[in-house]
């Protein structure tokens, strides 16, 4: 029985589950293993599997009450998959059901008989007719079959339970090793230790049965064949056989392997916690060797020798004390050492051939200058409707040019436009180059590489190679002010373009990196604290798609795509970044601030000003006025060209009126400095008056002129004091009335 | 202790390593074939894989395969890149279970003591999109160094293979230099008194040559074209169920493929002379993955067994 008899039957109403627990006796239980043994998983993937693995069986484990998901331990190796239980208990509860039948009405006749209803559920329920209890709810008495069920075997359950679970974990790709109707897994599945306590678990699945036997290194081991004496051996007997089961203990390892390494040889590593990670799911026994390389190597950039030994042969990169690159390296080898020197040599004769290939690369792609790789451009696609990556510079060109013009002009002298132009238009030559081929994760910075090395301008060259930072959130923004443009402009053309030709990022799709590309233009202008007018930006490059090739269609709803696309990283950045909270970023977005610097300078007001006592009821006053004018209909019907004095008869409009007139025109002039939160101030000082006008006022006067007067003066009020922030955005305390 | 032994030069020769090789697949049920006598970039578009792993019917196979790469070439300057290397090919279907210890066994084979070398399977999934094909697996690196594509196919064709077959692709001047130790491959004892450079230089010159400046773009082109047309041609006449066996058995399907192959490799001759633009590129090679799915269907349809495959993908 599964957990199925726990869900209440539809036609003869509710049964419940309480857990008869023994109450004193210690539950017998026993550790428990399970070990997926697999040819070597892809290492990028070994740790969420573990993880998942977890999660599975600590949802299966539960619903059976076998054990606390929490008791449960997964580990990931390249060959193995293994999860374990210090206590799994030997025997599932056993459990006392209720589940209700028909009214007792219905269920017994005039004497107290049972009924043929009465009889048939029995039946059902599997319970003699005389064992049926009455009990009362509150829609009155019905009749019950209580049960105990009785708890099955641990053993029993697991051999049915884990297969299932082993096959529910997903992977990027899965593949099929016998037929293909028969298992799916990432890599075949070779053997299964299945224990509790000293005993098998038995299942199969395809063609392996589970068993206690594991298996060692594949080349260090004293035995092919490891058995597992019972489940709490398991991590011992595997390290006896040079396997180290936990990844916490393998990159301890690797970390102190490495150390030495350094200390011996007065060597730093360059920090690479990703590279650590991925060593960790490639060994099973792992230890450092170090390597050295020819010196003349390291005549090339830093830049390309690290992602050579980091990317392809999994190296760690080493310095010397000044921090300059070494001409070492270390290599994380499965195995017990290298005390010949062979290994080393092997790795060493690898590096020196793919430095080898570096080097023509470098010397091939120096044949010509930078600027001659762009009419290669026009034959690479950026996307088959956008065009060509030379259409794309065309376009970058423009708008960089247009962003670092509006920067140069409001003082941003940095923001050299000769030089953005320029490192516009070389930014994507290094996509034809041999080396970008060879190496495509160093695109742009091998473009700013070779600019440096043609003698291009030093701000030049640098905005080429920082052009695709940030990558994230964390990392650096371009250093200076034409590789901001640049990035952004990038950017732009990206987002709008990919918006117009349908290519919105939804869920996990995301190809063209649309979301990345929308935070680094939030981190770009925020961190630099540059003006940009979103809107602005966003018309420009649908203009330049609009008339440069390929003459794109984008429609004018497209640009308010983007902009609501890039309003939600801007919520995402100032919550996260910034600690605001959303309602004050709401506030400030509604009011139209489409300048991130001036809607953090707002947000940074309206925050400063909320805690003054004036503030959340004014804000409780807006709501109600918005709903006050949402109620009154279309302005069409009552709006006035302007408020009418002659029609203020309440002192206390009067007074509202002239308030509101002092304090925009005070409030405007301190907005125009710049000066929000004493503006905000001002507003919030309107509200004694504001007050009073709701005391004392009926908004919805009998008289039509004098109801229409009231409502425009309150519509002028929310237009006039809105613009810095939308109030009404704010939640506040007590409700709006 | 220096004996005359000692400078005895280490490691096999080129032949002996293909020798090792052979006679061990072929101790383990292997038909040795030969390479094919058309211009490939793999051995996998040899027929004795691409066709042989369809279908359900068990075969095992082993066969070295030169494989032509036009853009590899290097004028023989290149210790490393060659314009032609050859592949110790082997597939096996149905896939035994211990086909990992077989394959590492092998290594021993020729010379490799396991235990004093590091050994790894890195991740690397395999496709073909010329040829419809792709399976999942590793390269397999020894101290660093990638020596052997190790496959379990899953689709080719365009078909899913049903059972799958694993293919293991030696590369064989990297695993030499490994052996021999030396420098470049122009320098790797083929026999015991002929070098690789004396065998197959003027070749590497020549063919870098010819298809990095002497190809003329629009023959190729033109040859291109006429070999696709004549291949969809054939194809087209492929003989329907109505018609009688001796009919179908004798419609060239292989002659097909061998035109289609023609194409693979004369696109790689265009993508050298940098013919072909990255945005060409993937149409280019989307008509000829047309061709080879025509042709695995008509293969398996010709052997009566395409219904049954057909079948399997529907289930799926």
């Amino acid at each position: 029985m599964s957990a199925k008899t726990r869900k209440p039957t539809a036609r003869q109403g509710r049964a419940s589950v309480a857990s008869a627990k023994a109450a004193a006796a210690p539950e017998p239980s026993a550790s428990f293993l399970l070990e997926i043994g697999c040819e070597e998983i892809p290492a990028r993937m070994v740790a969420r599997a573990a993880t998942e693995l977890r999660i599975l069986l600590g949802k299966y484990l539960t619903a059976y009450e076998l054990a606390a998901p929490e008791a449960i331990e997964t580990w990931g190796a390249p060959r193995r998959l293994t999860a374990s239980i210090p206590a799994l208990r030997l025997r599932q509860p056993d459990r006392k059901t209720e589940t209700l039948g028909p009214p007792k009405a219905v269920a017994f006749d005039d004497v107290g008989r049972p009924t043929k209803a009465a009889e048939s559920f029995a039946a059902k329920q599997g319970v003699a007719v005389t064992a049926l209890e009455v009990t009362s709810t509150p829609r009155g008495e019905y009749v019950v079959a209580r049960k105990l069920v009785p708890g099955k075997p641990a053993r029993e359950i697991l051999a049915e339970i884990l297969p299932r679970a082993v096959l529910e974990l997903s992977f990027p790709r899965s593949m099929y090793w016998t037929r293909s109707s028969g298992p799916r897994f990432v890599r075949p599945i070779r053997w299964i230790v299945a224990l509790l306590g000293d005993k098998i678990i038995p299942f199969s699945m395809g063609e392996i049965a589970s068993g206690r036997v594991s298996r060692g290194h594949r080349f260090l081991a004293r035995q092919f064949r490891v058995p597992i004496a019972q489940a709490g051996d398991y991590v011992r007997a595997l390290r006896q056989q040079f396997v180290l089961a936990r990844p916490e203990e393998r990159k301890e390892r690797i970390e102190k392997e490495l150390s030495r390494i350094g200390m011996q040889h007065r060597l730093r590593l360059r920090p690479d916690p990703a590279l650590l990670d991925e060593v960790v799911y490639l060994n099973e026994y792992p230890a450092a060797i170090l390597g050295g390389f020819d010196a003349s190597y390291l005549a090339l950039p830093e830049e390309i020798l690290v992602t050579v030994m980091r990317g392809h042969q999994k190296y760690f990169a080493l310095e010397d004390r000044n921090g300059r690159l070494a001409p070492y390296f270390a290599a994380i080898i499965n195995s017990n050492g290298d005390a010949s020197g062979t290994i080393r040599s092997g790795h060493e004769r690898v590096l020196r051939a793919r430095f080898s290939d570096a080097r023509f690369f470098w010397d091939t792609d120096q044949k010509c200058r930078l600027a001659d790789y762009l009419p290669g451009l026009a034959g690479v696609t950026y996307e088959s409707r956008l065009g060509s990556y030379l259409d794309k510079v065309e376009r970058v060109r423009w708008l960089a040019r247009s962003i670092a013009e509006g920067w140069f002009h409001s003082g941003h002298l940095e923001a050299d436009i000769a030089s953005t132009d320029r490192a516009a238009e070389l930014a994507k030559c290094d996509l034809v180059t041999e080396m970008v081929r060879e190496l495509p994760e160093l695109e742009g910075i091998v473009g700013g590489l070779y600019a440096a090395e043609q003698g291009e301008p030093e701000t030049v060259a640098a905005a080429i190679y920082d052009q695709y930072r940030p990558a994230g959130l964390d990392d650096r923004i371009p250093r200076n002010l034409p590789g901001c443009a640049l990035a952004l402009a990038d950017r732009m053309d990206s987002l709008v373009g990919c918006f117009a030709v349908g290519l919105v990022p939804s869920g996990s799709s995301d190809a063209f990196g649309l979301r990345r590309a929308a935070l680094g233009v939030v981190k770009i202008l925020l961190e630099r604290r540059l003006p940009l007018s979103l809107s602005a930006a966003v018309a420009t490059s649908a203009r330049l798609l609009r008339e440069l090739a390929p003459k794109l269609d984008v429609p004018p709803q497209v640009e308010s795509q983007v902009r609501i696309f890039l309003q939600d990283r801007i919520r995402y950045v100032f919550h996260e970044r910034y600690n605001f909270a959303y309602d004050e970023i709401d506030a400030v977005l509604a009011a139209g601030a489409d300048d991130l610097v001036d809607a953090e300078q707002r947000i940074s007001a309206l925050r400063a000003v909320r805690r003054s006592k004036n503030f959340e009821p004014l804000a409780v006053a807006f709501k109600r006025i918005r709903k006050i004018l949402e109620k009154a209909g279309p302005p069409e019907g009552w709006r006035m060209e302007s408020v009418r004095t002659d029609l203020l008869a309440d002192a206390a409009e009067r007074e509202l009126h002239a308030s509101a007139e002092k304090v925009a025109k005070e409030s405007a002039r301190l907005k125009r400095a710049g000066r929000y939160r004493e503006a905000l101030e001002q507003v919030a000082g309107l509200r004694p008056v504001v007050d009073r006008f709701f005391d004392d006022v009926l908004v919805m006067a009998e008289d039509d002129a004098v109801r229409r007067n009231r409502l425009t003066l309150l519509a002028e009020l929310l237009r006039e004091f809105s613009d810095i922030a939308d109030f009404s955005e704010i939640q506040t305390e007590s409700a709006a009335r | 202790m220096k004996t005359k032994k000692a400078e005895k030069p280490q490691g096999l020769t080129f032949q002996q390593l293909i020798f090792n090789l052979q006679k061990y697949w072929s101790d383990r049920g292997c038909i040795l074939q030969q390479p094919y006598d058309v211009e490939v970039g793999a051995g996998t578009m040899h027929p004795e894989t691409f066709l042989r792993v369809l279908g359900p019917d068990p075969y095992r196979v082993a066969y070295v395969q030169p494989s032509r790469r036009p853009t590899d070439g290097r004028y023989g300057e290149n210790p490393n890149r060659l314009y032609k290397h050859s592949q110790l090919q082997v597939v096996l279907k149905p896939i035994p279970d211990d086909i990992q210890t077989i394959y590492l066994e092998s290594l021993h084979a020729i010379g490799i003591d396991l235990r004093r070398h590091d050994i790894r399977f890195e991740e690397d999934n395999w496709e073909a999109p010329t040829l419809g094909a792709w399976g999942i697996g590793w390269q397999v690196l020894l101290d660093g160094l990638e020596i052997t594509q190790y496959t379990y196919f899953q689709q080719c064709g365009g078909l899913d293979l049903d059972p799958p077959s694993v293919e293991l692709t030696y590369g064989l001047e990297r695993i030499a230099s490994f052996l021999q130790e030396v420098p470049s491959i122009f320098d790797l004892r083929w026999s015991d008194d002929t070098t690789y450079g004396q065998v197959r230089l003027a070749e590497e010159r020549q063919f870098s040559a010819y298809s990095f400046e002497a190809a003329d773009v629009d023959f190729t082109r033109r040859h291109f074209e006429m070999y696709e047309e004549e291949a969809a041609v054939l194809l087209g006449r492929f003989p329907g169920a109505a018609e009688d066996d001796l009919q179908r058995e004798r419609f060239p399907v292989l002659a097909a493929y061998d035109l289609c192959l023609k194409c693979s490799h004369l696109f790689n001759v265009l993508d050298s002379r940098r013919a072909i633009s990255t945005t060409e590129r993937a149409a280019v090679i989307g008509r000829i993955r047309a061709l080879a799915c025509r042709v695995a269907q008509a293969y398996l349809a010709q052997r009566g067994q395409l219904a049954e495959a057909l079948e399997t993908e529907a289930r799926r």
